[in-house]
């Protein structure tokens, strides 16, 4: 069933990617310069993405190698409790890079065990861009990024709690 | 650790890099197509209605917004400074990062339909309360 599942998904990957070519070569027929234009942006971000990618890559040997489903059910299972929480929310400020690039990682680690919940607050903590907030302060101002920060860490414990409620993550676990 | 674990460790990612390599590659041209077709100098026709229909607008702007979270506080900076309220703004900017309907084809084959059907809307609606909160807690400060 599992491997049914499995290669369902992998169909799924190579239809998207079909579809994709499809629209290009749609939006090629109706107005050339758009899809070469959208080509030539495709290859310099794919070129800025593959250090990432590289790390992604590394980062996932390193779970394939060092951490077992058990531990993962330690660390951010159904039973990991604040340290889980923490953990995701920390992850998830500290992670950079497009978003779809961690859905990998994140991935691996739900077929092992990780929350649901965990998940949501990963990807809602990414909202507060590190990097990005001397750029944030010098067109909204200091007091405004502190507080929006704030906010954001605050909700993405939220936005994991409502989001593994809707998915009645609590339910299954009894 | 044994050579073969590590080999073993590297197969199977390899494998999985393989199997999710179409999703990475169709998302990068999804979004650069989608950022070619639609201008977002266009975007501002989206706003000017009333208060609550522009935060809408932000939050939906954000939502369908790929790229770079750097283009969403240049796209709210210029948005204010053309008379944008900061909830409309605050809420494009938090739902750029933390909604994406661009992303969710691949959010949907990677970590689950419903999952990621639940995920977003929560966050759109999570969106619109931080940039209230976020602009009712700058007013009673500042």
């Amino acid at each position: 069933m599992e491997k049914q599942v499995r290669k369902a998904k992998v169909k799924g990957a190579w239809l998207f990617l079909g579809a994709m070519l499809l629209a290009y070569g749609v939006t090629a027929l109706i107005d050339f310069s758009v899809a070469r234009q959208s080509l030539h942006m495709f290859g310099k971000v794919f070129i800025q993405l593959l250090p990432v990618l590289v790390f992604v890559f590394v980062l996932l040997v390193l779970v394939n190698l060092t951490l077992t489903p058990d531990r993962i059910r330690k660390y951010v299972g159904k039973a990991s409790g604040l340290k889980g929480w923490l953990l995701a929310l920390v992850g998830g400020v500290f992670s950079s890079g497009p978003v779809y690039t961690w859905y990998i990682l994140l991935a691996e680690l739900k077929q092992q065990g990780m929350k649901a919940s965990l998940i949501a607050v990963f990807l809602y903590s990414r909202a507060v861009k590190l990097p990005l907030l001397p750029l944030l302060v010098h067109y909204f101002g200091l007091q405004y990024t502190i507080i929006l920060s704030l906010y954001l860490l605050c909700f993405s414990i939220l936005s994991g709690i409502i989001t593994g409620a809707l998915l009645g993550e609590n339910k299954s676990s009894e | 650790m044994s050579n073969g674990q590590l080999f073993s460790g590297i197969d199977r990612t390899l494998r999985m890099l393989f199997n999710v390599l179409p999703i990475v590659v169709g998302m990068l041209l999804l979004i650069s197509l989608a950022i070619n077709l639609f201008p977002m100098k266009a975007l501002f026709n989206w706003f000017g209605q009333r208060a609550f229909v522009d935060v809408l607008a932000g939050a939906s702007l954000g939502s369908i917004a790929a790229g770079n979270p750097m283009a969403s506080y240049l796209l709210g900076g210029e948005l204010l400074a053309g008379g944008v309220s900061l909830i409309a703004v605050t809420a494009l900017i938090v739902s750029w990062v933390t909604v994406g309907l661009i992303q969710l084809p691949a959010e949907m084959l990677l970590l689950g339909k419903r999952f990621a059907i639940v995920r977003n809307i929560t966050c759109y609606v999570l969106a619109i309360a931080v940039a209230f909160l976020t602009v009712c807690t700058l007013q009673l400060f500042g």
